[in-house]
């Protein structure tokens, strides 16, 4: 398994945000982490990267437990769910800078390529659009060769024409082996990407399994009325 | 953290607000000296200047800063690199390249107009050090404030009543408590009130390396003896650096306990 959680706990004063969650997330699969505004999501995936500190429990990425580590980032990708960047760099230079904080190789022409920043490498970042900034943010995201890739919505502000490109180099990944783990709120995004759905309410995990098993559990026919009515049914 | 710092440095000497901050230090230098006609003269007269405008653009440049770079910084966070170098780097960035544009700023007109040739050579450098540790000193301060406040007016608010305290609402106190307790011994009282202050502390350097503590009368004499002794001087500027490295060592304990 690549991430393995244990008992988590996390309070934000004196709002409980996660309460417990064990999760296994295992090697080669799209992960698709959902839940209402509030659940937890955007918590329990800063407390993977370590951004959040939680105050119970314990987490592994790799077989390694993260506290106090910072090497094992070195491991995932992330795209942040805000892309807002120094506005004063230029978009050349901030993958530069990347690049260079990280010290790994990164294969970003392609992806230039694909998402048509070219004429946007000489502007400074705070003349960006928000959908482009987004691109931007994605690029900066897969031009690494990590195991691990975490998107905290990715979809935000793109394009129909991105939209698809981004589908394309999810499957991609997924193909070469990694892990992926999602959070979104577009349900169609969700279904069409997704291997296993892990839906976080109230801080706890509420359902894990494939979409198919959610259907099944929730006795509905489409995706999107299964995570609407996954509450009113008992838990997996 | 070299490479964070090498960032938030490029990052801050393009931004227009550095320009801003050295050309007022030229402009400062040049007039002063146009003005006085005299290296000595014009290092008092900068002095007064920056002794309170240092912590103040300090604190404000230091909090901007911060809040500026949240994002940036949540994006630092999830790269490998230690927490302790992000802030570190971030800190050492700002406060390096407000010190840079003092040292240029007021260093080229000085040179230009023949401080080599001047005895007032250590003064200013005296100045720039001062200036220097004083950045330092209120730029960590200022982001130790801004890391514990979430919210930006909020952490906007204390930073500048910390300077307000440390500039002016001290002095005030402190000459208060001497008119209050006129009667009794004061000598040691006021000396460590001044030294426990780092712009007081500075500012009597400042003055006593130019030599006109007998402006300052009795107290004057006082602190020309344990402050213009070597001791004194030792035991000053081991009080800036203690200054300096206090809100550093604040910084890295609230750094490695927040949650972005």
């Amino acid at each position: 398994m690549i991430i393995e959680i244990n008992n988590l706990h996390k309070k934000f004063g004196k709002n409980q945000v996660l309460k417990g969650v064990d999760l296994t997330i295992e090697e080669g699969l799209i992960y698709a982490v959902l839940g209402p505004n509030g659940s937890g999501k955007t918590t329990l995936i800063k407390s993977i990267l370590g951004m959040v500190i939680p105050n119970k429990g314990q987490i592994s990425v790799l077989g390694e437990p993260i506290k106090k580590g910072w090497k094992y980032r070195k491991k995932i990708d992330y795209l942040p769910q805000i892309a807002n960047f120094p506005p004063n760099i230029r978009v050349k230079e901030l993958i530069h800078m990347i690049k260079d904080l990280r010290n790994s190789p990164a294969a970003e022409e392609e992806l230039i390529t694909v998402f048509g920043l070219e004429p946007f490498l000489n502007k400074k970042l705070s003349t960006l659009s928000g959908g482009t900034k987004q691109k931007v943010n994605i690029v900066l995201t897969f031009m690494f060769d990590s195991p691990l890739i975490i998107l905290d919505e990715p979809t935000t502000g793109l394009d129909p024409k991105a939209l698809i490109r981004l589908k394309e180099l999810i499957q991609k990944e997924r193909e070469r082996g990694k892990t992926i783990l999602i959070t979104s709120h577009i349900m169609q995004f969700v279904e069409e990407m997704a291997n296993e759905i892990v839906y976080l309410l109230e801080g706890e995990i509420y359902f894990k399994g494939s979409i198919a098993q959610l259907l099944e559990q929730t006795e509905q026919t489409d995706f999107e009325h299964a995570i609407a009515a996954i509450t009113t049914y008992s838990h997996a | 953290m070299l490479k964070i710092l090498k960032y938030s440095f490029y990052d801050l000497i393009r931004s227009r607000w550095s320009y801003v901050y050295f050309l007022f230090y030229l402009t400062l230098g040049f007039v002063l000296l146009f003005l006085n006609n005299d290296v000595s003269k014009a290092v008092i007269t900068l002095m007064n200047v920056i002794i309170v405008l240092i912590p103040l653009i300090g604190t404000i440049f230091g909090v901007m800063y911060y809040y500026n770079s949240r994002e940036f910084t949540e994006l630092l966070l999830a790269q490998p690199i230690k927490r302790s170098s992000i802030f570190l780097g971030q800190y050492f960035g700002v406060a390096g390249s407000l010190t840079l544009s003092l040292v240029l700023g007021l260093g080229i007109p000085f040179v230009l107009y023949g401080l080599f040739r001047s005895n007032a050579i250590f003064d200013f450098t005296l100045l720039l050090v001062t200036g220097a540790f004083l950045t330092f000193i209120f730029v960590g301060l200022s982001f130790v404030i801004a890391i514990s406040n979430e919210n930006k007016i909020k952490g906007f608010g204390y930073a500048v009543l910390l300077w307000l305290f440390l500039a002016v609402v001290y002095d005030g106190l402190f000459l208060m408590s001497l008119i209050v307790f006129e009667e009794y011994p004061l000598d040691t009282f006021s000396l460590v009130a001044t030294a426990l202050n780092p712009i007081d502390l500075s500012r009597i350097l400042i003055l006593l390396k130019l030599d006109i503590s007998a402006l300052l009368g009795y107290t004057g004499a006082i602190f020309k003896k344990f402050f213009g002794t070597d001791i004194g001087f030792v035991v000053s500027m081991a009080i800036l650096v203690l200054w300096t490295v206090l809100p550093t060592l604040g910084l890295l304990y609230k750094a490695k306990r927040k949650d972005f």
